[in-house]
């Protein structure tokens, strides 16, 4: 195998890749990067047998063939390598070594062959639709925050993603992440090809790698799924992984419906005096209160270790007083997603699950639980 | 040379002789430095059994053992059952072997735990200073107290060790010196109903001859490392540059050669707060089946759940500790994603935990514990998925309910119901 490719091509797609494999492998050949030469160009590719990341760059091949790197290592060297620099690898020498070649520096380093490298048979996928990046990002981004990351429940270390009728009626595709303290949800009218999309639970991992590969607004990504796969390509870059196979629960009985209770407020104010607050809370205990009355919330935290904290806001409220209190952090994690100026809470008692969302718009919406205060 | 001394039975002076001029007692104690010294390990002798033999006269000149049955271990043998060479945790055939005429009796925890509580207030009177041990043994530090008592610590500790047997009916050991380590030194030397003195000019001179084993913290393990470098005796370790240890074992090694002279400047902590809450029992037959164990498990479980809503606390980290039949100990832990203190969930940690270990070792105990401790109202928060955690705090709440009025034995759990097993000891 012979191939000169140039060093910020072979850098971006390898930052893409590198970040599939784990730090840690008890599988030799999982640390690696596979590196293929063809007439398309290079073709990167890394796994961590649930999650699989291809990516071809533009690339002169001398001549065609294909082995496997120390991925990070490969990136580390591409990564010091001088700006502008072309990059000449060449493998099948003598002792299965790769030489990576730059200006006047030059590397050697150890292979593993590429038939023992790991393939993540995707199957036939039963739907494939397409979506602007900036859109299918918005739903991943709103939801990401709420997954859980509790082993026990695995069904929650992902994102439910799914079809389903919103309120006016048309069919939507709707991201749900909860980890029982918080749940979030957004959706956007259902994609071309996306009608009788089965319900699947895509994994913290790839949710995170799926948010780098949309980084770029205006590109389209191409979704497929299966019961048992995703894969989502951006340009040159395919990105497959496995399902979480569980049931997501039944979400919809957790949104409250019924709560009578509305507080307007305005989100920033808001958000600004959640963070002053609980500025003396202590690590464990992240509860903040929230009082309020007519046209009035008073913001408070006691932390019996350093010292209390009060604050007071105007606020759109005609309803009954209410003492009510929430984790800090929760509440900062759900008012930076909001959108809009004003956040709307929607609230029945103390101990019921409250409801947020913008006051302006529909396609997001955010269920806390509040704390004992 | 005349050094200070009272009698330990009327608390006159007795600066020489060997009998009180006042009474005529032989309990004197006299050292050079015995007005000076402030800092006290206070140690119950024989709790268990002389709880026991304080409430039953006819076990008074009977050796008397507190422990499981035949397979347990001992947990408290009296001083008669001591003199046949019966030890603590000490297998229960093996004391019966050299003590048949022994009387064996199971622990009653809450009893122990009264007199336990009653000395403890005894001696939270003397000073603020109290730094428990265990149930039955703390540290005192009595250093200004003379003007509020009117006495030296000496004498005021004296007069406490004569009110406990009053008042509570059992003995005390009393050492006094310059600090917790040598205090703790001085308790065991004098036992039973003794008050010992090693002042800190002596210490060394004390220290010198016992084995490094000698100084608390040194188990087996670290013994052996120090006789492999050729310190066998605490004089061994008095020879040693502080430098040489400090490079050699660390921190330890500066530690050690401090105590090998008597210096230890740990200040007597008031009000260590729990930082775990535990209970376990050794089988009396070594079991490997998943469920005896599990079932044992259930019940421990309950014990500490108890123990945490009783105290207002809950906890994170579920332990589970087994000790298989060679002696080998396993811990295992996990965090929980909140804090509980409802025994149906740190039971389903433990029993989790425990279906990972059940590979035909044969086992002799079993223990599970609650530890990352925090107010109950932090706990078991309610979940916006899984309503179970709200059922199973009704549930538990109305468990408690019927067993705090009816008693323990009102309410049990089916898994409870075929248990062929046994506990005998708690912790």
């Amino acid at each position: 195998m012979k191939v000169t490719v140039e060093r910020a091509e072979l850098l971006k797609s390898l930052s893409h890749v590198h970040r599939v494999v784990e730090r840690r492998n008890t599988i030799p050949i999982l640390a690696n990067v596979l590196i293929k030469a063809g007439k398309n160009g290079l073709e990167l590719k890394a796994t961590d047998l649930d999650l699989e990341v291809v990516e071809i760059v533009p690339a002169e091949t001398g001549q065609a063939g294909a082995t496997t790197v120390p991925a990070h290592v490969l990136y580390d060297i591409v990564r010091k390598l001088p700006e502008g620099a072309q990059v000449q690898l060449e493998a099948g020498g003598e002792r299965g070594t790769l030489t990576v070649k730059a200006s006047r520096a030059r590397f050697s380093l150890q292979t593993l062959p590429e038939a023992d490298f790991p393939d993540l048979a995707a199957g036939e996928f039963s739907h494939t639709f397409k979506v602007k990046g900036a859109d299918f990002r918005r739903l991943v981004d709103k939801t990401q925050f709420a997954i859980s990351t509790e082993e026990t429940r695995y069904y929650l270390n992902g994102i439910y993603l799914h079809v389903t009728e919103g309120a006016g009626g048309k069919s939507m595709l709707r991201a749900v992440a909860t980890d029982g303290h918080r749940l979030a949800q957004a959706e956007l009218e259902a994609p071309a090809g996306a009608a009788g999309l089965p319900g699947v639970i895509v994994p913290r991992k790839t949710v995170a790698e799926i948010q780098k590969l949309l980084e770029d607004k205006e590109a389209e990504a191409t979704v497929s799924l299966s019961t048992t796969k995703i894969r989502v390509q951006v340009g040159s870059i395919v990105l497959t992984s496995k399902l979480i196979d569980g049931t997501f629960p039944d979400y919809g009985r957790v949104i409250p419906q019924g709560n009578d209770k509305t507080l307007i407020v305005d989100k920033d104010e808001f958000a600004a005096a959640v963070d002053r607050v609980s500025t003396v809370s202590s690590e464990r205990g992240r509860a903040v209160k929230l009082s309020l009355a007519e046209g009035k919330m008073t913001l408070s935290v006691t932390n019996p270790d350093s010292g209390s904290a009060t604050e007071e806001l105007e606020v759109d409220y005609t309803a009954e007083p209410l003492d009510i209190g929430f984790n800090s952090r929760y509440l900062l994690d759900i008012t930076s997603q909001l959108e809009g100026d004003t956040a709307e809470l929607k609230l029945a008692d103390p101990g019921s699950p409250t409801l947020v969302r913008d006051s302006t718009r529909t396609d997001a919406l955010y269920v806390l639980m509040p704390m004992r205060v | 040379m005349n050094a200070p001394g009272f009698c330990r039975d009327c608390l006159s002076d007795a600066p020489k002789g060997d009998r009180c001029p006042a009474c005529g007692s032989p309990r004197l104690v006299r050292h050079g430095e015995l007005d000076t010294l402030s800092v006290a390990h206070v140690d119950c002798d024989a709790f268990f059994a002389a709880v026991e033999k304080r409430d039953d006269p006819s076990l008074v000149d009977v050796p008397l053992i507190i422990g499981g049955g035949k397979r347990g271990v001992v947990s408290t043998a009296c001083y008669i059952a001591r003199i046949k060479g019966v030890r603590s945790a000490m297998p229960m055939f093996k004391a019966l072997a050299l003590c048949p005429e022994a009387v064996v009796l199971k622990p009653n925890m809450e009893k122990y735990r009264t007199a336990g509580r009653q000395v403890r207030a005894m001696m939270q009177q003397l000073t603020p200073l109290v730094e428990p041990l265990s149930i039955d043994e703390a540290f005192l530090d009595l250093s200004g107290t003379q003007a509020l008592h009117g006495a030296s610590p000496a004498r005021t500790l004296a007069r406490f060790a004569q009110a406990v047997e009053k008042e509570v009916g059992i003995t005390v050991s009393v050492g006094l010196a310059a600090n917790k380590f040598l205090a703790k030194i001085a308790s065991d030397l004098d036992k039973p109903r003794g008050f010992s003195v090693l002042g800190q000019e002596e210490a060394a001179a004390f220290l010198a001859p016992r084995p490094v084993t000698f100084i608390w913290g040194v188990g087996a393990a670290f013994g052996g490392k120090l006789a492999k470098d050729g310190f066998h005796t605490i004089a061994d370790l008095q020879r040693a540059a502080p430098a040489d240890l400090a490079r050699r074992y660390g921190a330890e090694g500066l530690r050690l050669s401090r105590l090998a002279f008597g210096l230890d400047t740990r200040a007597v902590e008031p009000e260590r707060e729990a930082k775990s809450v535990s209970a376990e029992t050794t089988f009396e037959r070594d079991m490997g089946a998943l469920r005896p164990l599990e079932q044992t498990l259930y019940a421990l479980s309950e014990e500490v759940s108890d123990r945490l809503k009783h105290a207002g606390i809950a906890g994170r980290a579920v332990t589970l500790k087994l000790k298989s039949a060679d002696f080998r100990l396993r811990t295992r832990s996990r965090t929980l994603e909140a804090p509980t203190c409802l025994a149906a969930r740190i039971n389903g940690a433990a029993r989790e935990l425990l279906a990972k270990e059940v590979d035909g070792t044969l086992f002799r105990l079993i223990g599970v514990g609650v530890s990352d401790l925090c107010p109950i109202a932090d706990a078991d928060p309610a979940d916006l998925v899984d309503t179970s955690t709200e059922r199973l705090k009704a549930a538990e709440g109305a468990m408690d309910e019927l067993r705090a009025r009816f008693g323990r034995g009102a309410l049990t759990r089916g898994i409870l119901l075929d248990a062929t097993t046994d506990r005998r000891k708690k912790k």
